[in-house]
């Protein structure tokens, strides 16, 4: 199996490099080097990427638009040979990792010890990298199941205090790697029918890591279930007897996607939605050409079956969060009347966003990124055909266009191995996601047919549901928190662990703020952390973090939130609150958001960064706030 | 493949792994003789020349591939008359 098979070829990447080495420039370096890993790579070519990239990459990472993590590999084997290609994937992923490598086998007296490179490193995310050579459980061959679940209980147990120590000391979100079964089978197929075999043992100790880490809020590396689909696994014994290496060097750019994909999760920067061509990529055939009967597509012949199959794992995306939209070169009315076709499996109900015309299709891209108020980098554009996918490529660099095999039945295991929509919660909000920005859409339009603002507002009968960050909000609330680019005030990113600590503390008030309105249920839409800071006087609150989701942009929701701020801060006995603006590339919208709400620029304190902005709100003096949103406490 | 375009690939290789077009092998070179080649990058260079000429070199082999010249003798005899 080819590792990184969605990702296009080029004709001459070790020239490239080559030629990418002798640019003066770190900033134009880091560029180059961002833009050529986007191409297939073996690990040679991967660690000279990391090369070209990594001088400078610390000091540029701010003006190359990457967002910096400290990730700290405590592994029992050798994970030297894998560091260039985790950093080479970020960095694809828009990531600036900062790689910390425990010595070899220490993992455990890196978190039970006070280890000081660790905590001077102060990682954000800890993987823990074990494999199953690692502490394997005594057990003998004929100890019964209860035998074997007290053991892997206990492993477990063992675990989980490692996870708890790298919360409570450095708040980060830890990472268990599953364990790959690296010994072959005593049995055969028999082998799962004795509870004390190697392979019987690994599985269960894998499912109880499994079952334990969702209860504990930990990410999985699942390694195992990658090294099932590589077949020998994916490492090699002669390399475990060599140099303890579990995973191939060879397949070092495959382990490094599969962590930078979820690093890059954690930093909110996984994509959102599937832009889908349609012609020849939903059904086999031209709809304008050979009409709704004459398309391939349903029961009855194997390519409108492999067609079909492609719908099905795309409205399955859907069901999980992803957005769906197309963009296609056809007639709209011919292309919208397709989805009347019975075996259909995708309802036009199912697209958030659908434009087809003769236009260029990197212009209608930007305009359904536009219509959903979300970014190019949240797109993955699918179509079969590779001229159109080039042409996106080149325009749209922030587009992700993954090269296609050339059968559509290959097409859903292609996304999935790409990877583009990895995740680290999934709530219910995650299901009604695509139903919410099609919902937006439809309020778009209903606004440009209003015309008045207040009749549309009021019209709109909108109902904020406020609740302090409880179990309830968490995962939504720190998933919000870590993908929201725009409308953010300080971009401050926090883990699960971090979010909770804040909303516990008695002194802060932390808001998760729901928005319903006649369309339907918006879901958790902006989150607010105010909290006591020292640098600022001691009747002053800090608005840390506010953020709100763009789909409900434009509604008066930030004033009707700053009502309910400011009921909850006055109630509690604060004087004022104090607002900061951190600038970023990406949140220039919220750059008067202070302002426009009434607070009075004041001076920053002594611990600001430098392009910080300070924003005071006298509670004593304040003033109605107007706005068209019912408040729901 | 004779001896000589064995190494030529070879230094091909190794300029890769080391990222460092200046590298120039002698079958005499050995370890000590080019800055890195320390046992981290021992395993890179065997599985770089082991993509490199489709071949698959032995546990107890690895300990004889200390120099270049051995290297190449032991690649071209696995390569046969290919």
């Amino acid at each position: 199996m080819q590792q990184l098979s969605w990702l296009p070829t080029h004709a001459d990447l070790s020239g490239a490099i080559g030629q990418a080495k002798r640019i003066e420039d770190p900033l134009q370096r880091l560029h180059e080097a961002a833009k050529l890993a986007a191409h297939q790579r073996d690990f040679t070519l991967t660690a000279r990427l990391d090369k070209l990239a990594t001088a400078g990459i610390e000091q540029n990472a701010t003006a190359a638009r990457l967002t910096p993590l400290r990730v700290a590999l405590l592994s029992s084997h050798t994970v030297d040979h894998l560091l260039p290609a985790i950093r080479v994937a970020g960095l694809q992923r828009r990531l600036a990792l900062s790689l910390h490598v425990a010595p070899y086998g220490m993992y455990r007296q890196a978190l039970l010890a006070d280890d000081p490179a660790l905590n001077a490193f102060a990682p954000q995310l800890v993987v823990l990298a074990l494999d199953a050579h690692d502490a394997p459980l005594q057990l003998p061959l004929q100890a019964g199941q209860a035998e074997v679940d007290a053991a892997v209980a206990e492993r477990v147990e063992e675990l989980r205090l490692l996870w708890r120590r790298a919360r409570e000391r450095y708040a980060a979100q830890v990472v268990q790697q599953t364990l790959v079964p690296v010994v072959p089978p005593l049995f055969g197929s028999y082998e799962a029918l004795v509870p004390a075999s190697p392979r019987a043992v690994i599985e269960r100790l894998n499912a109880a890591i499994r079952a334990a880490a969702r209860e504990d809020g930990v990410l999985l590396l699942d390694l195992a279930w990658h090294a099932a689909a590589y077949g020998d696994g994916l490492g090699e014994p002669v390399r475990w007897h060599q140099a303890k290496q579990l995973v191939s060097p060879a397949l070092a750019p495959l382990y490094g996607e599969q962590l930078a994909r979820i690093a890059a999760a954690t930093a909110g920067l996984s994509r959102k939605c599937l832009v889908l061509d349609l012609d020849n990529t939903l059904w086999g055939g031209v709809i304008g050409d050979d009409g709704i009967d004459g398309i391939q597509l349903g029961q009855g012949s194997p390519s409108g079956e492999a067609f079909l199959a492609f719908q099905h794992y795309a409205a399955q995306l859907a069901r999980r969060g992803v957005i769906l939209t197309v963009c296609s070169k056809n007639d709209l009315h011919i292309a919208e009347a397709a989805f009347a076709h019975p075996e259909m499996a995708l309802k036009r109900s199912d697209i958030a966003a659908f434009v087809a015309n003769w236009e260029d299709k990197a212009g209608n891209l930007r305009r359904i990124a536009g219509m959903l108020d979300i970014g190019l980098d949240s797109l993955v554009f699918v179509d079969d055909n590779p001229a159109e996918r080039d042409i996106v490529r080149r325009e749209l660099p922030e587009v992700a266009v993954p090269e296609l095999p050339a059968d559509v039945a290959d097409y859903p295991a292609r996304i999935a191995a790409a990877g583009y929509f990895e995740a680290v919660s999934f709530t219910s909000d995650d299901a009604e996601r695509g139903r919410s920005y099609a919902l937006n859409v439809e309020r778009k339009a209903a606004l440009n047919q209003a015309t008045d603002m207040e009749g549309y507002l009021r019209g709109l009968q909108m109902v904020l549901r406020v609740s302090c960050i409880g179990a309830a909000e968490l995962a939504r609330a720190t998933q919000l928190i870590n993908k929201t680019n725009q409308f953010n005030l300080t971009t401050r990113r926090y883990t699960e662990a971090e979010v909770e600590r804040m909303a516990s503390d008695p002194q802060t008030i932390a808001l998760a703020l729901r928005l319903e309105d006649k369309f339907g249920d918006n879901g958790l839409i902006s989150v607010v952390l105010a909290r006591p800071d020292t640098a600022i006087e001691a009747d002053e609150l800090l608005i840390d973090s506010w953020l709100m989701s763009c789909r409900v942009l434009g509604r008066e929701v930030e004033m009707a939130v700053l009502e309910v701020l400011a009921d909850a801060a006055a109630a509690a006995g604060w004087g004022a609150l104090v607002g900061e603006y951190r600038p970023t590339e990406r949140n220039g919208m919220v750059a008067e958001h202070y302002p426009r709400l009434g607070f009075e620029q004041c001076p920053a304190p002594a611990n600001a960064i430098a392009d910080a902005s300070f924003w005071r709100y006298e509670l004593a003096s304040r003033a109605p706030i107007n706005h068209h949103i019912q408040v729901q406490a | 493949m004779n001896e000589k375009e064995i190494l030529q690939a070879l230094t091909q290789v190794f300029q890769d792994v080391f990222d460092d077009d200046d590298i120039v092998l002698t079958s005499e070179t050995t370890a000590d003789d080019i800055d890195g080649w320390d046992s981290q990058t021992h395993v890179l260079l065997i599985v770089a020349a082991e993509q490199r000429f489709g071949i698959k070199f032995r546990t107890a082999e690895l300990e004889s591939l200390k120099n270049v010249g051995h290297f190449a003798q032991l690649i071209q005899t696995k390569l046969g008359g290919r």
